[in-house]
């Protein structure tokens, strides 16, 4: 009796949370693969019926206005430019505030303050702040520069610009305390050694700091990647879901898009399983290689 | 000799804060602005002016939020969906950790696998299957539909935070106190849950903050203006940001305030949650 219980009761605790994610996870996503094969939409939201691949077909051929390889290449640009920047701006920041300097907590808490404010603030304030007439940017812009004022929000470059200037500032911090708590955790004999073999600040860096800080950073930048590629709510607040002309988009908000503002249930869905197989195969290649790079010290 | 790397160390310094400052200006400028914005008069809100706080600043704007809009509508909303998801997150996530955490049975490996293959799902892939599943269930425009959602979203984070720090607490504990007649069950309730505090903690900020701070499914969901939450409508004074724009700014500044206390209070426990999670994949 008591062995029976045993074996019964993990299975009892993790009932409930079992129930949640079959529930609301992995049966919508199996019912987002059936649709993903059907002509579901708003016309034939009820009488639908599996089509085939016809769905998929329309993701990689169908001739529309901004097409799948634009909105690719810009969700490449917007994950490349942005975690760039939050690991070279975080990276940095923490080098300095790993130094012995006063105010050294006071300009952590502030620094960190960016990602403590609810994303959609961060979006909303910023849209306001690229306004183009009112907007602080453009303020500063045109009175201490002397340039002419940008028109942020109504051109697509700008607007995706404004986006990714937006992102930038909201995701340095949370590289900045990872690699602080690496660099934390690097012993100083590794510098002090160095400095009596007359090692310059550069050799430094490039043989003690990346190295050691690199597996601290890894799974914080696969992370990353993961959260920017899907980081629908800042571009679809700044620009108000696409402006100009849906010009503004990265793949998970043209999916958001094509479900809720132009009702292509089937499209939607088939589209958002490319999206979910291209961060699958980018995960598990990531995963391995930087395993392979972990065996190498 | 001595002097010229004492000389070099400050210059060093130097450029170390100056680095420092600007960021923590640009870090902390937006927030300012807001904070002007919302002190503004209302004739005043299109302003040009860079100056942080407002010649003739005033609180009109927090008591036209208050009083002539649904603010505190919105607030109660937030309050009452975001409670109730931390609250079935916690008890969740607190049971099914410690299952993974303490006994070897079949479909474990498979259980914390596939809540690690959930994170790579597309944001907005399973809204919409959960969108049409909520219209034929006629839980559209209610906040059943938005808790059930939003209860999913947090939740494979959660469990793994909860696992990883059930592992640091030793089992010869709960072992006693079974020696001393407790039934498994009260051996966890009664010995390993008061030791897990910390991290119930971080679970429950966790699961308040994906809920406090959610638009996009709230958007979909909750069409009713009175069933709206905080995000959404703080979203309708920045549609038509010509009229309401220093409301705006009031109620953002209202919404943040006590989720950046808590955040930069519980960062640290955050993070360390975050890499837990990740690293042991």
């Amino acid at each position: 009796m008591l062995e029976k219980n045993r074996k019964l009761f993990p299975y009892i605790l993790i009932l409930p949370a079992a129930l949640v994610m079959i529930g609301v996870v992995f049966y919508p996503f199996i019912y987002n693969v059936v649709l993903s094969f059907s002509n579901m939409s708003l016309r034939n939201f009820r009488e639908w019926q599996i089509i085939g691949l016809d769905q998929y077909y329309k993701v990689f051929f169908e001739p529309s206005e901004p097409s799948f390889y634009t909105i690719f290449l810009k969700t490449m640009i917007w994950t490349v430019a942005n975690v760039t920047f939050h690991v070279i701006i975080g990276v940095m920041l923490a080098m300095m505030l790993n130094r012995q300097i006063k105010g050294k907590s006071v300009f952590r808490t502030l620094l960190i303050l960016p990602w403590a404010i609810p994303q959609y603030i961060v979006a909303l304030t910023w849209r306001g702040m690229f306004n183009y007439e009112y907007g602080s940017i453009n303020l500063i812009i045109t009175k201490y520069l002397g340039l002419p004022a940008v028109e942020w929000l109504r051109s697509p470059t700008e607007a995706f610009l404004a986006v990714i200037l937006t992102n930038i500032w909201l995701g340095f911090p949370f590289m900045m305390v990872i690699a602080l708590g690496g660099l934390q955790s690097i012993s100083h004999e590794f510098y002090e050694a160095a400095d009596i073999d007359g090692a310059s600040a550069w050799q430094k860096f490039k043989n003690i700091t990346i190295p050691l800080l690199r597996p601290v950073m890894i799974p914080a930048i696969t992370l990353g990647i993961i959260w920017t590629f899907n980081n629908i709510n800042v571009i679809w607040l700044v620009t108000n879901g696409g402006e100009p002309a849906d010009q503004t988009h990265i793949l998970v908000s043209y999916v958001y898009r094509a479900a809720f503002g132009l009702y292509r249930y089937g499209y939607a869905a088939a589209l958002s399983m490319v999206i979910f197989f291209i961060l699958l195969v980018f995960s598990l290649t990531f995963m391995k290689k930087t395993q392979a790079t972990k065996a190498a010290y | 000799m001595r002097n010229k790397a004492y000389f070099k160390k400050q210059m060093a310094d130097a450029v170390a804060y100056l680095i420092l400052i600007i960021f923590a200006v640009i870090a902390v400028y937006p927030v300012l602005q807001v904070l002007s914005i919302s002190l503004r008069p209302g004739d005043r809100l299109l302003s040009t002016s860079l100056a942080i706080i407002p010649e003739d600043a005033t609180f009109a704007a927090y008591k036209e939020l208050f009083t002539g809009r649904p603010f505190l509508l919105w607030m109660r909303n937030s309050i009452l969906i975001s409670f109730v998801v931390t609250a079935t997150g916690v008890i969740l996530a607190a049971l099914a950790g410690y299952a993974f955490s303490r006994f070897k049975f079949s479909g474990k490996n498979f259980g914390l696998l596939s809540l690690l293959v959930t994170q790579m799902f597309p944001a907005t892939m399973l809204l919409l299957p959960m969108y049409i599943m909520l219209v034929k269930l006629g839980l559209i425009n209610t906040f059943l539909g938005v808790i059930i959602i939003y209860s999913s979203t947090a939740l494979p984070f959660c469990i793994w935070t909860m696992k990883g720090y059930y592992d640091t607490i030793p089992v010869s504990l709960e072992e006693a106190a079974r020696i001393d007649g407790c039934t498994q069950f009260a051996a966890f309730y009664k010995v390993v849950i008061p030791l897990a505090t910390p991290a119930l903690v971080i679970v429950a900020l966790f699961s308040f903050m994906t809920s406090w701070a959610e638009y996009v499914v709230a958007a979909q969901v909750l069409q009713d203006s009175d069933l709206w939450t905080l995000p959404v409508g703080l979203q309708t004074f920045q549609a038509n940001m010509s009229t309401e724009w220093g409301l705006y700014a009031a109620a953002s500044l209202i919404v943040s305030i006590p989720v950046v206390i808590l955040f930069l209070a519980l960062s640290k426990f955050l993070i360390s949650g975050l890499t837990l999670g990740s690293v042991k994949g």
